[in-house]
């Protein structure tokens, strides 16, 4: 193996590797902050609204998590950006030329979005009814209500499944490679095509990717004792 | 009519959970310091009252009036009631203080944060007013040292008197009770009465629901006996507990003793 490819300057690709693997990170954090948006309101919807919303969320959850990731990114990728271009045509504005960035998170967040309205829905489920149940009865708003006391009393419940959601995530945007957006993967396999060294430049992308799995374990301690910290450890 | 020294006025308050009715008409009026003890056997909708107060429980008629201030409602279009006014609901939420079964503590929060987090979020204080609040009302229920732990690592009677304090905190007109001593161990009830019995004893005015006997006999300034969804008999506590009228009574308390 000739470690000097992977030099961080050119002639070596480790630079490039590093430029890869920070827009897979901010890919994955965009489309994991938007999955988190999405399953607040999916969750919500979910618990508390009318049957009509109810049913569309089912529908929304029951479609993503059933279809191939890959799919769901060719179709959301292709179909978005499409449906934007229409809808400009349509007013009468210029096209809009979307960033690859914008339309990776868009997508990551949507297949995100629905896993994480169920790992949210089921943590507030899990809450003893009688926390909200006290923040009603001393006047405190629905919304002061999320804010205050279900959001960080389903936290304990939800930070396993959502640590499982972020590695995903962060995994997830290698998808993205099929579509040309410049991420790890993507720019790995150029790498390896360009210097015919397969075998340096993906184990090169495993450690990366390994990198960020341990420190992202390291965070999601830290995260996890801050969130039951309010509960008596299991013997 | 807004007489507001009357506290909590209950007019003519129904309640059904489907085909069951709960409350079959119960009027309660609690004028400024009387401590009203309500008593009654297990399902006789004492909870159910209690909750129809401050709107946990929905009352599917009649009204209820705080300080002179009757709950707007409308019907629901399926033979019930609900507020028309959220806001006002909420408005008079924050001047009942609520004392649950269970505690109902936040669990994610320290007795401290429990005990401001109404005042400083939802009354707007200032935090640090409501800091010096709340460590006088822990002071006051034997909980200063325990203002920086979680509930879950305290004991059910000190849970308890946790949450008193925070219902204190609102300087509420009123404080409602739900079995406040039922969760718990039965050395645990003493320290609990005791904190209970100082602000009867201070004349705040109460509503309390309980199976404590004695204690209600001690306290109260009223006892409602309610049955089958009404109330059957009430009174100063001698006259119901010495000399009760009902059969229905005469065998509540002699099943008591
Ligand atoms: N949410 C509900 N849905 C259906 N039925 C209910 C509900 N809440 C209470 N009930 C019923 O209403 C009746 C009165 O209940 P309530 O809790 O008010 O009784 P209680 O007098 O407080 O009894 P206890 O002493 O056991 O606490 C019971 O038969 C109960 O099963
Ligand atoms: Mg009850």
């Amino acid at each position: 193996m000739d470690l000097s490819l992977l030099a961080l300057s050119p002639p070596g690709w480790g630079g490039v590797l590093l430029a890869g693997l920070f827009s897979s990170l901010q890919l994955a954090v965009g489309g994991y902050l938007l999955g988190l948006i999405i399953g607040i309101g999916g969750a919500s919807g979910k618990l508390y609204g009318g049957p009509i919303v109810r049913d569309l969320l089912e529908i929304y959850t029951t479609l993503v998590r059933a279809i191939p990731e890959l799919v769901l990114i060719l179709l959301l990728y292709y179909a978005g950006t499409d449906l934007v271009n229409q809808l400009t045509a349509l007013l009468g504005l210029p096209s809009v030329d979307i960033s690859g960035l914008a339309a990776g998170i868009f997508v990551i967040g949507v297949v995100q979005g629905a896993y994480s309205t169920e790992v949210l829905r089921g943590a507030i489920k899990a809450i003893p009814a009688g926390q909200i149940e006290a923040a009603r009865a001393y006047g405190m708003s629905p919304f002061m209500t999320l804010r205050r006391i279900t959001l960080p009393a389903m936290l304990p419940y939800a930070v396993p499944g959502l640590s499982n959601l972020w590695l995903i995530a962060t995994k997830d945007t290698a998808l993205l490679a099929v579509v040309g957006f410049s991420e790890l993967t993507l720019v790995t396999r150029q790498a390896a095509g360009t210097t015919k060294h397969y075998l340096t430049f993906f184990l090169a992308a495993g450690v990366l990717y390994l990198a960020v799995t341990l420190v992202s374990n390291i965070a999601i301690g830290a995260i996890e004792r801050r969130a039951r910290r309010g509960m008596v450890r299991e013997a | 009519m807004s007489d507001t020294a009357q506290a909590i006025e209950v007019r003519d308050l129904h309640k059904r959970f489907g085909p069951l009715e709960v409350l079959k008409g119960v009027s309660l009026t609690a004028k400024q310091g009387d401590v009203i003890a309500i008593i009654g056997g297990s399902g006789s909708g004492k909870s159910t009252l209690l909750r129809c107060i401050n709107m946990l429980e929905l009352p599917s008629a009649g009204s209820v009036t705080v300080h002179g201030e009757t709950i707007e409602m409308k019907t629901d279009g399926h033979g019930g009631l609900i507020p028309s006014n959220r806001r006002q609901v909420q408005r008079i939420r924050t001047r009942l203080g609520m004392v649950f079964q269970s505690f109902n503590l936040w669990q994610h929060m320290t007795v401290l944060q429990n005990v401001i987090e109404v005042p400083v979020h939802v009354l707007k204080q200032p935090r640090d007013e409501a800091i010096a609040v709340a460590e006088t009302l822990l002071k006051r229920v034997g909980l200063y040292e325990k203002r920086d732990a979680y509930p879950a690592f305290m004991s059910g009677g000190q849970q308890q008197r946790a949450a008193i304090a925070r219902a204190l905190a609102i300087q509420p007109l009123v404080m409602l009770f739900d079995e406040p001593t039922s969760a718990l161990d039965p050395e645990l009830v003493g320290e609990v009465l005791s904190v209970i019995g100082d602000l009867a004893r201070e004349k705040r005015t109460m509503i309390l629901v309980t199976h404590e006997m004695k204690f209600a006999r001690q306290v109260a300034s009223h006892v409602v006996f309610l049955h089958g969804g009404v109330i059957e008999e009430q009174g100063p506590p001698q006259a119901i507990f010495e000399d009760p009228k009902s059969e229905r009574l005469k065998k509540f308390i002699s099943s008591i003793h």
